[in-house]
């Protein structure tokens, strides 16, 4: 067991997966020499060589559409899109295409492509290099999307992303990069589209992803010592979601909390609140809370982009009014 | 940039045969019976949604995929029931997809704009107007990494060259040096607009010249002159050499999809090129070459009988299970 970063778990998770499969490669903007803008690439290109960890030019179409090629003839690319907002350049690529190839072609082809993507507020990177883009894909099947909010998730999710033989889109929030975790050499392996809980408690059922999660878990610390037992589930997969987990908790907890740094409308949240309202309303004392940012881009100064992410203050302070009902 | 000015009726080493040529004629007659068929089942309400015909454009498709071999691979547009035929594909599953059927290519999920039949290397066909360029270039990259000599066939249409993806494309497939046949159709209209109105230069084969490639402009009509620069292009390929830029330079007869009159064509427009109709074309070559009449006919006449054998066996098939509704989502 060793500790180490986020980002370092990706990096592991990256060369344990270049290691042990050679139909694996990496496809990205300055991953090679140069090792990734966040540095998640380095040492990559070092051990494998220039046919495993290929530089393109910047054209994010080019490296999502060279990816579902490579796919096609048996290979598993792993693209990097250096900042998620990027993968409006190559949206088609990504929800027209990969999404739906297998289908249109009824089944002739799989396409096990990784799309590495850095998500994500906090940074003080603006509006075009900030936004949590998982939401965008909500509404394509065809794709897997996985969100990890620790570093043994980063690890393990990173794995079986590659494994799988379906798309799955890999958000990496960049800023966790340098959160630190434990990860053990026999990590359990995680399968996609399967919720953690993190912690239990019986008051009220908090669901949230990535940075949202490590402010939750800290104001879910600061109940637990008003004696509200917060139990904390990690979707962990926002596409297909774990509903079966979530619903679970609801019917003990009979309360529910999302938390997620995005605007609300088209969210995986609003979907999560419409769900289990839907299947679940009797098992409900009070209406869903839904904690997000504002219908607003994401602002650049820093207190205006403090002020935009949800708070762990803001967060414990939800969960009281909603108990206090 | 190139003309490729050599005379087809003069025969060159690499040439097809007379055999050869009476297989490529029949494919043409079949690409051809195929798209009228298709027609006339449209207007009878047997298609759904659109349909996007490639009569006067067979001579391309048949060349061009002529030149391939087992293992090499092919994209192509939503323009490209030639192509995916000219690969191989079955008449009769061809039309199936198309009418909607479950024994249709796709399985009846795809349609006239997405026939695919990886099989016989078809891959796809696009109805996103240049993406599928950036895939025919993972293809290739595939073929570089493993090592397989497999050659990328990419057909795109005049209209596609002022598109990102493409440029996108070409470039890396420049960079690169990938095994890529980038072939535009030059049919002189991108949907309803002429091509001067849309795109700054006459040829399309001079925008090779930014990717590092060189660009050849064909005879699109001449199914012998496509064969041989598409063959030259796939021997560079296979040879490590780089991607080649092809415009075959051609006509769509009819409009540009369903039931589109064209009446934005100048009038004598259609009429001289149906002078130049690809499929007479390569009767006439046939018989020059000293081709008996009578297998010049019989070509004809078994295209002919496969259509209308393909046409009626697909009409009778059934339609797609509604529980397929969910398969073919996920692996």
């Amino acid at each position: 067991m060793s500790e180490v970063t986020y980002k370092e778990a990706i990096r592991r998770a990256m060369e344990d997966a270049l290691a042990e499969d050679d139909r694996v490669f990496m496809i990205g903007e300055d991953i090679a020499a140069a090792g990734g803008a966040f540095k998640a690439t380095e040492g990559l290109w070092e051990r494998f060589g220039g046919e495993r960890v290929l530089d393109t030019p910047i054209s994010e179409q080019a490296i999502v559409g060279a990816s579902i090629g490579a796919a096609l003839k048996g290979r598993r690319p792993v693209a990097e899109l250096m900042f998620a907002d990027f993968a409006g350049v190559c949206f088609d690529q990504i929800a027209n295409q990969l999404a739906k190839y297998r289908y249109m072609t009824g089944g002739q082809v799989t396409l096990p492509v990784t799309i590495r993507l850095a998500n994500g507020a906090g940074a003080g990177f603006a509006s075009q290099h900030s936004q949590t883009v998982e939401n965008w894909f909500l509404n394509c099947p065809g794709l897997k999307i996985v969100v990890p909010g620790s570093v043994a998730d980063a690890y393990a999710l990173f794995r079986a992303a590659v494994r799988d033989e379906d798309p799955v889109l890999f958000f990496e929030h960049k800023g966790m990069y340098n959160a630190k975790g434990s990860l053990t050499d026999d990590a359990p392996p995680v399968e996609i589209g399967r919720a953690a809980v993190i912690r239990s408690g019986e008051h009220v059922t908090v669901v949230a992803t990535q940075l949202m999660r490590q402010r939750a878990e800290r104001a879910a610390q600061a109940l637990a010592a008003e004696g509200v037992e917060v139990e904390l589930v990690d979707p962990r997969t926002v596409l297909p979601i774990d509903f079966e987990t979530i619903g679970a908790s609801v019917d003990r907890t009979a309360h529910l909390v999302v938390v997620q740094e995005s605007p609300l409308a088209g969210s995986w949240g609003a979907t999560v609140a419409a769900r289990v309202v839907a299947d679940r309303f009797e098992s409900l004392d009070a209406p869903p809370l839904l904690i997000s940012a504002p219908d607003t881009p994401v602002p650049y100064a820093g207190g205006l982009e403090e002020a935009w992410l949800p708070s762990e203050q803001r967060i414990a302070d939800e969960i009281r009014g909603l108990l206090a009902g | 940039m190139r003309l490729d000015t050599t005379s087809s009726s003069a025969v060159v080493e690499g040439d097809p045969t007379d055999d050869e040529l009476l297989g490529m004629l029949r494919r043409m007659i079949e690409i051809r019976g195929f798209e009228d068929e298709i027609q006339r089942a449209f207007t009878k309400n047997l298609v759904r949604g659109s349909t996007h015909l490639c009569n006067g454009q067979e001579a391309c498709a048949v060349g061009a995929c002529s030149a391939l071999r087992p293992g090499d691979s092919m994209v192509c547009t939503y323009r490209g029931h030639g192509a995916v035929l000219a690969m191989g594909a079955s008449l009769e599953r061809t039309f199936a997809e198309i009418l909607g059927r479950e024994t249709g290519l796709c399985r009846g999920k795809g349609g006239s704009m997405h026939l695919t039949d990886v099989e016989v290397g078809a891959y796809g066909s696009f109805a996103i107007v240049g993406a599928h360029l950036p895939i025919a270039t993972g293809l290739a990259l595939a073929a570089r990494l493993d090592r397989t000599e497999a050659v990328s066939l990419c057909f795109f249409g005049d209209g596609s060259t002022n598109i990102g993806a493409v440029h996108e494309a070409l470039n890396l497939a420049g960079i690169w040096r990938l095994p890529v046949v980038f072939f535009c159709e030059n049919n002189l209209y991108g949907e309803y607009s002429p091509l001067p109105s849309t795109t700054p230069v006459e040829q399309l084969a001079d925008r090779a010249a930014g990717y590092g490639m060189p660009g050849v402009r064909v005879d699109g009509n001449d199914v012998v002159a496509v064969r041989r620069v598409v063959a030259e292009a796939v021997a560079r390929a296979r040879a490590g050499e780089g991607p080649t830029f092809v415009e075959g330079l051609t006509y769509r007869h009819r409009g540009h999809s369903r039931t589109d009159p064209a009446k934005y064509r100048p009038a004598g427009e259609l009429e001289r090129w149906l002078e130049h109709d690809p499929i007479p074309r390569l009767e006439a070559l046939l018989a020059e070459r000293g081709v008996a009449a009578a297998a010049i006919a019989q070509a004809r006449a078994d295209a002919e009988s496969a259509v209308a054998e393909g046409y009626a066996a697909a009409l009778a098939a059934s339609a797609p299970a509604v529980e397929l509704i969910h398969e073919d989502v996920y692996a």
